[in-house]
């Protein structure tokens, strides 16, 4: 059956595929890690309830984006699989650390009325929003910039080395998109007092994304010399670029104008665009080597076999539309504002 | 300690803790199915708050099985990456297709089991219950599938990578430590692959496992009720479908736990010897009823049933089990020790044997008490035909429900000791008589990250344990709401009346 897809290159399409699947689990979590980023900042235990019955059926699924992603990965690239996990290894674990609080502190926090204990899960869900966010941001950063590799594709550097002022202004930058993010989708969801506080918070929030965004094309370009050279021989990139930038201007004008769908939307085309300019000036690298180059990981050097790539394929091909479809049924069905009633948190 | 020690301490740590949720919300799940199944063809009110009860404790335990859940799928990268690397193009495509066809599944669909009740009509939920049924059943077949090419290999060959040149590797290719990062093997048949010697027993024996792990929570809190004399009406219920439940698939179980064993005996011998202490090989073989395994001397104490063991494995009294003195043999040693002599090769046998001792202990408790899980499950059965075991009055009956709501650890400690069984039956291999655990290692891994990753889930895992537990008591002491109305006539996505009065209903009753 594989033999059907030898005039396919698999390699690019999985490159694709699995930078579909974080994209869609960044647009999806991206938001839900806004609101927890946002909770602390609402104050009435009625509204935080909202917060949480917002994202409530939905977080658990956008969460299977990371996993299925986890999973495509190594499928595809077990190479790249192996080298971030192991070379990320206490960043990972924090934000493992992380993901697991942000799950339980929605499940737990409204199951009682205590006050204390519906504090420490509130603390807990924010501050756990507010790291992975961050933690995402800083290994993007230092995927983007390169990271050291011996010659068998293992990480050589330290996890203070990761933590240097290109990927702390990624980070930065990540936190705050999904601050904007959560706070536009929140907009959606909710309606009154609660709708009027959070409306007043986007175009703050807009325009902290806005000189972030600008501040980090600024520095790939002096950071990133590598990348910008690819691009010069992808000039097609350049419009990509425009194009965001166009998006995420727009998201501001879209909200001034007063179309909440249009800015969410808006929102979300600007990462699928940012991480579309990250995937054309990085092809075909997976994990970059820096300072040795030559020990990068591509999609030819550390991707599984044509037969693996092939089978993963056709179940992308099976599986992926029967995802989509119940997902968007699932949206559909908890369509419209958020309101507390007897089930949810 | 070594980082191959402490990263096998945080694996053991962290899938056991995960492995303590799944099981449930499958056995939860099909009991859902049972009674959501059982409202829609009797339309009585009781099912449906059943339903409701069981579908609460059902997210409380899925959320915490999602949770450490996400850590498993990444912790092959992080502290296993030579491992990753060696079988990434057949693991990790059981690992994605799980995510693409169970985890999907499973999350998609929870939302309307959870927040549907009011959204959807009773149809689409139950359908809706039966796909995160499903789902979680997936997850289970593919993670095992993927598990059992680690016990019994299949559909691969070997390759060695140099550069962007890929050579097939003969077979009985002996991969040495030095060709980490040069040598993995590939898919040649996927099907093989999937459906590899040990698979679909594994898979039966895990799932009905879980089955009964689910019945026996049921039972636990149902038998409570009835101690305590509350919601009586809706334990009897409750406990006669979980009861009926348990029984069916003990006799499932019993079948699956029959070919599983012969199994590991075609497919893994030495587990199997490891299972019972069997070091020398003789007609008859006795199995050990308990006991422990004296390593110096080789042998087991311990009251012994003659030939039982033979004929358990080979369904033949005589047929004797191969010991462990035997296993690996001289080819299999000499190939990857050359130039010994038979007694040096003879020395360096029990490297190749798992810790025989923890081995025997783990399957003894699992045999143990999942004996007594058969039992109390047909019990359960008989004093129900009988119309006996609601007579929460007689004392005998009252010591008797004592023990189901504590049975409620017995299968959760079968599937643990029977994973610890597996798993540790199988070493020193990481892929069975190819890969050597201690070769799977992350190089770019330093042993006070490993401690400093086990310190971190350790203290996370015992909260999380802890809060689980105070969750958990919390709701069941709360038990299953009276009001019925509340139930059965759901208001209406656009009936606003009714949403105003359920509203402020479900607000107070949500509070808890």
């Amino acid at each position: 059956m594989h033999q059907l897809f030898h005039f396919l290159n698999l390699n690019i399409i999985w490159f694709i595929l699995v930078g579909i699947l974080f994209t869609g689990y960044a647009i999806l979590d991206g938001f839900d890690f806004g609101v927890g980023i946002l909770h602390l900042f609402v104050k009435k235990d009625e509204d935080r309830r909202i917060l949480l019955n917002s994202i409530g059926p939905v977080w658990d699924g956008n969460e299977v984006w990371l996993v299925t992603g986890g999973g495509a990965l190594f499928a595809a690239f077990p190479g790249a699989y192996a080298t971030v996990f192991s070379g990320f290894y206490d960043a990972f674990m924090l934000l493992l650390a992380a993901l697991i609080f942000r799950a339980v502190a929605i499940e737990f926090r409204s199951k009682e009325p205590g006050k204390a204990w519906r504090r420490s899960w509130d603390i807990a869900f924010s501050v756990a929003s507010f790291l992975a966010a961050l933690l995402i941001g800083v290994a993007m950063g230092n995927i983007t910039r390169g990271i050291p590799l011996d010659s068998q594709g293992d990480f050589t550097g330290t996890f203070l080395g990761l933590l240097n002022p290109y990927s702390l202004l990624l980070g930065v930058m990540v936190v705050a998109l999904f601050a904007m993010h959560g706070a536009i989708f929140l907009v959606l969801k909710t309606e009154g007092e609660l709708q009027a506080t959070i409306k007043s918070w986007v175009p703050r929030l807009i325009a902290i994304f806005l000189l972030l965004f600008l501040a980090f094309n600024i520095a790939t370009f002096f950071e990133c010399p590598d990348l910008v050279a690819v691009m010069l021989t992808r000039p097609y990139g350049f419009i990509i670029l425009g194009l965001d930038i166009v998006a995420a201007i727009s998201i501001g004008l879209m909200t001034a104008k007063g179309y909440e769908f249009g800015s969410f939307l808006m929102s979300a085309l600007t990462m699928v665009l940012l991480m579309a300019v990250l995937g054309i000036s990085y092809f075909p690298h997976i994990v970059m080597s820096m300072p040795n180059p030559g020990n990068s990981l591509t999609i030819y050097n550390c991707a599984s076999s044509h037969k693996t790539l092939a089978y993963m394929f056709i179940i992308a091909v099976i599986g992926v539309p029967i995802v989509l479809a119940y997902t968007v049924s699932i949206y559909w069905i908890f369509r419209g504002k958020t309101r507390l009633g007897h089930v949810g948190y | 300690m070594s980082v191959e020690i402490l990263s096998r301490i945080q694996f053991a740590l962290t899938v056991s803790f995960h492995f303590l949720y799944p099981p449930m919300t499958i056995g939860l799940g099909m009991l859902l199915v049972i009674m959501e199944g059982l409202y829609l063809k009797t339309k009585n009110p009781l099912f449906h708050q059943m339903a409701h009860f069981w579908t609460r404790i059902f997210g409380l335990i899925f959320a915490i099985g999602v949770a450490t859940g996400i850590v498993m799928e990444f912790e092959f990268g992080t502290n296993w990456a030579a491992y990753s690397r060696f079988v990434g193009d057949i693991f990790g495509s059981a690992l994605a297709a799980e995510g693409i066809f169970a985890f999907f599944l499973e999350s998609g669909f929870l939302a309307l089991l959870l927040f549907g009740w009011d959204k959807v009509g009773p149809k689409m939920h139950f359908f809706a219950t039966c796909m995160v049924c499903l789902g979680s059943h997936f997850s289970a077949i593919w993670i095992l599938i993927a598990n059992s090419w680690m016990q019994t290999p299949a559909g691969f060959h070997l390759e060695k990578i140099t550069g962007l040149v890929h050579t097939r590797l003969p077979e009985g290719y002996i991969v040495q430590a030095s060709d980490m990062g040069h040598v993995r093997a590939v898919v040649d048949n996927f099907w093989a692959m999937i459906a590899n010697p040990s698979s679909l027993n594994r898979i039966c024996h895990v799932v009905f496992g879980a089955w009964l792990v689910g019945a026996f929570l049921v039972m636990s809190i149902c038998a409570w009720y009835l101690l305590k004399g509350r919601f009586t009406a809706f334990a009897r219920k409750s406990m006669t479908i979980a009861a009926c439940f348990a029984a069916f698939t003990t006799i499932l179980q019993s079948i699956s736990a029959d070919a599983t064993a012969r199994g590991v005996v075609r497919t893994q011998p030495i587990k199997l010897a490891s299972m019972e202490g069997v070091y020398q090989t003789h007609d008859y073989t006795p199995m050990t009823l308990f006991g422990y395994v004296d390593t110096k001397n080789q042998t087991v104490h311990g009251p012994q049933i003659p030939a039982l063991l033979s004929f358990l494995c080979f369904h033949n009294f005589k047929q004797p089990v191969q010991g462990l003195l035997s296993m690996p043999s001289d080819e299999f040693l000499a190939a990857r020790h050359p130039g010994l002599s038979k007694e040096k090769l003879a020395e360096i046998r029990p490297n190749y044997w798992p810790v025989v001792g923890a081995v025997f202990q783990t399957y003894h408790l699992m045999i143990g008490l999942g004996s007594a899980v058969f039992g109390l499950s047909f019990l359960a059965l008989t004093l129900l035909w009988k119309g006996w075991l609601f007579r929460a009055d007689n004392p005998l009956i009252r010591a008797l429900l004592w023990i189901y709501v504590f049975a409620v650890a017995a299968p959760q400690i079968c599937m643990q000791s029977g994973w610890f069984t597996a798993e540790m039956g199988r070493q020193p291999w990481i892929v069975y008589n190819m890969l050597k655990t201690s070769d799977g290692l992350s190089r770019a891994v330093h042993a006070n990250q490993v401690l400093f990753s086990i310190i971190l889930f350790a203290l996370i895992y015992i909260l999380l344990f802890v809060t689980f537990i105070y969750l958990l008591n919390r709701k069941i002491q709360h038990g299953p709401d009276e009001d019925q109305d509340h139930y059965t006539k759901a208001p209406g996505v656009n009936d606003p009346i009714a949403t105003a009065l359920f509203t402020k209903k479900g607000r107070a009753s949500s509070q808890e």
